[in-house]
């Protein structure tokens, strides 16, 4: 399954009863906190442009009253953007006629949110056949479907259960493969896992990861945890106050902060596992020992220590030599810079 | 003492000649619409009329045991409790004894009909209400009016219209029923959870799809809280409906009150009450039983 990107152009998004009223002097530079107090509007998404790559997992991460959650609601039009464009497959959803839209949600998108969401009359299978049901699949397909999904999440013997006889991780298992039996090429979660205690959180994470391995569809992962963004996010946008201050590879945010409240976020990021070798590896070669150089510094550390060497060659996919790293290197990048 | 001048002790009403050519205004107009469209009225609601009667007739013409078998099989099926049953059938054979069977079944067949008929109209005009703010605040004044005006005050034009019998008996008891579950209705669709409606959102979900997947099933538990308090303001209503002529046990305890037939008041009234419980218990319980994901609570 070929997924396609989704360009958003322009957005902006300016909640109250005039919104468009406004959007020239906020293209003027007006603040948000300006257009609050005097015109007693509110600013959501402030000129954003992000292109999200296919098959690719795009995180945007913010704080709350960021404008993240409003973001991704555009994307299905759950919200209805002031000005600007989502693209998909070359069609405009700020566009689409209402039952264009109903056919582009129901065929094209799945969400996944982050209180569930479930309906709590209905039971992990007639849940998870939800999506299918909307479409019209046939209720024989649907139950085949939907089962696949629930085993596929780990939640097999459970399909007669309710949501609230359900722990709150196991309910989103649910929440997942609701979205997941969908089929749809765009997958959306809502800070889907931020109700989550953390060890339950890195158990659906790599849930997440390991089936995006498989279905490499365009995800589009809201959160406000910088630990979860840089684990699944193949590409993240940092929003504050509705606008975009920073996009790029977890590497580029880590190591180049655009500006003082990033450089404050990453701070406390364990960099071992963000970093990889062939960021901060010398010309040169060095030792019988070699790591790949996508290999997090973690990974090249451990190896280090292992085999008591004292330099590393780092190889490209080939297992041609493109560079060296010694203990010394790795200890130096995966400690955080004084500032 | 001080003077207190005429104008602030005597209220300036309206004259005498000018209150009374209101009032007879007012009745006029009414009549003579009463003239112009009584008869057509009366004909809409002969289909409703003949189905009253043909339902009376088949209670009536139920043998007697047939007839506890079959009430005590719908009471098993709403409320799957044999302790109701027992209560169910106890109640009949005593009531059967004490030779009120007849007005009983009278009863019966004006609630169950009043009963549907508001379900038939409450449910659709609470689902209509709560897509609507502006209905609903068209809506709602009306529903207070009809719960707080008096009986007898709308019984007056109901009799002016179509003269006494069953239908204007029929009418008067919807007319005092049908407010708790529109309210309820309109209420149970507004307070479902608006994280689900946007998840039905997202899956592509048409506005009648929520409808019926989504928000009815949802809403149900005020829905049915409404149902329960339209059948028992509906029996509460017996006996003011037999006034304009419903026949049954309302009818009896009428007759006691003017009468002053104690026994057979305070029995045909306990008839009423028997029936009341019943009705109650099996519909909550039946209410109940669709929420079953309610009672299995995660630990």
């Amino acid at each position: 399954m070929a997924s396609q990107g989704i360009e958003i152009r322009n957005l902006y998004k300016i909640f109250g009863p005039k919104g468009e009223k406004y959007i020239p002097m906020v293209k003027n530079g007006m603040s948000k906190a300006e257009l609050n107090d005097t015109y007693g509007h509110v600013l959501g998404l402030n000129d954003i442009n992000i292109s999200m790559p296919a098959g690719k997992i795009q995180v945007v991460m913010g704080l709350s009253g960021s404008g993240k959650s409003t973001l991704i609601r555009h994307i299905n039009r759950l919200i209805e953007p002031t000005a600007g464009e989502v693209v998909y497959e070359g069609v405009d959803v700020c566009k689409m006629s209402k039952s264009e839209l109903l056919q582009f949600r129901r065929h094209k998108t799945a969400m996944v949110f982050q209180k569930f969401a479930l309906l709590p009359h209905r039971t992990v299978l007639e849940n998870t056949l939800f999506g299918l049901e909307i479409q019209g699949v046939d209720r024989k397909e649907a139950v085949k479907r939907a089962e696949r999904w629930i085993t596929r999440v780990g939640l097999e013997g459970f399909e007669d259960h309710y949501p609230n006889q359900l722990s709150g991780g196991m309910q989103q298992r649910v929440g997942l493969a609701r979205a997941l039996a969908n089929d749809a090429d765009i997958l959306l979660m809502d800070e889907a896992f931020s109700a989550l205690d953390p060890l339950i959180r890195m158990d659906m994470q790599t849930v997440l990861l390991d089936i995006q391995q498989e279905l490499h569809k365009t995800v589009v992962f809201i959160t406000h945890d910088l630990d979860e963004a840089l684990r699944l996010g193949d590409q993240i946008a940092i929003l504050r106050d509705g606008a975009v201050i920073q996009k790029g590879t977890g590497q580029d945010i880590v190591l180049k902060p655009a500006d003082a409240y990033i450089a404050d976020f990453v701070k406390e990021v364990n960099r071992g596992r963000v970093i990889r070798a062939e960021t901060v590896m010398r010309k040169g070669q060095g030792g019988d020992q070699s790591v790949p150089k996508s290999a997090l510094l973690e990974t090249v550390a451990k190896r280090l220590s292992e085999s008591g060497a004292d330099e590393i060659t780092v190889v490209d996919d080939g297992g041609q030599p493109v560079g060296v790293l010694s203990l010394h290197d790795v200890i130096g990048a995966m400690v955080t810079p004084s500032v | 003492m001080v003077d207190i001048p005429d104008y602030l002790t005597t209220f300036p009403e309206m004259s005498r000649t000018e209150l009374r050519d209101l009032k007879k205004g007012v009745d006029a107009a009414f009549r003579g619409f009463s003239r112009t469209y009584g008869e057509g009225i009366e004909n809409f609601f002969k289909p409703l009329l003949h189905f009253l009667v043909w339902f009376e007739k088949l209670l009536l013409a139920t043998p007697w045991p047939l007839m506890i078998l079959i009430l005590a099989g719908l009471v098993w099926l709403g409320a799957r409790s044999w302790g109701l049953v027992a209560g169910t059938v106890a109640a009949l054979l005593v009531i059967g004894y004490l030779g009120m069977w007849e007005d009983t079944m009278f009863t019966l067949a004006l609630i169950s009909v009043a009963t549907v008929i508001c379900l038939l109209v409450g449910i659709p005009l609470g689902l209509l209400m709560s897509k609507s703010d502006r209905l609903q605040a068209v809506i709602t004044p009306v529903l207070d009016l009809m719960q707080t005006i008096p009986s007898f005050v709308y019984l007056i034009p109901i009799i002016m219209l179509l003269g006494i019998g069953r239908v204007p008996g029929l009418i008067a008891v919807c007319i005092y029923a049908i407010p708790p579950v529109v309210r309820l209705t309109n209420l149970g669709i507004r307070l479902v959870d608006k994280d689900v409606l946007e998840a039905a959102d997202a899956f592509g979900a048409s506005g009648w799809q929520k409808m019926f997947r989504v928000q009815i099933p949802l809403a149900l538990p005020n829905i049915f809280a409404g149902i329960n308090q339209t059948i028992m303001m509906a029996l509460a209503m017996v006996v003011v409906a037999s006034l304009i002529g419903a026949h049954g046990l309302g009818s009896v305890v009428l007759k006691s009150v003017t009468n002053q037939y104690l026994a057979l008041g305070v029995m045909n009234g306990l008839a009423i009450v028997a029936i009341a419980i019943v009705f109650d218990r099996v519909s909550q319980r039946f209410g109940k039983r669709m929420q079953k994901h309610m009672e299995v609570v995660h630990g």
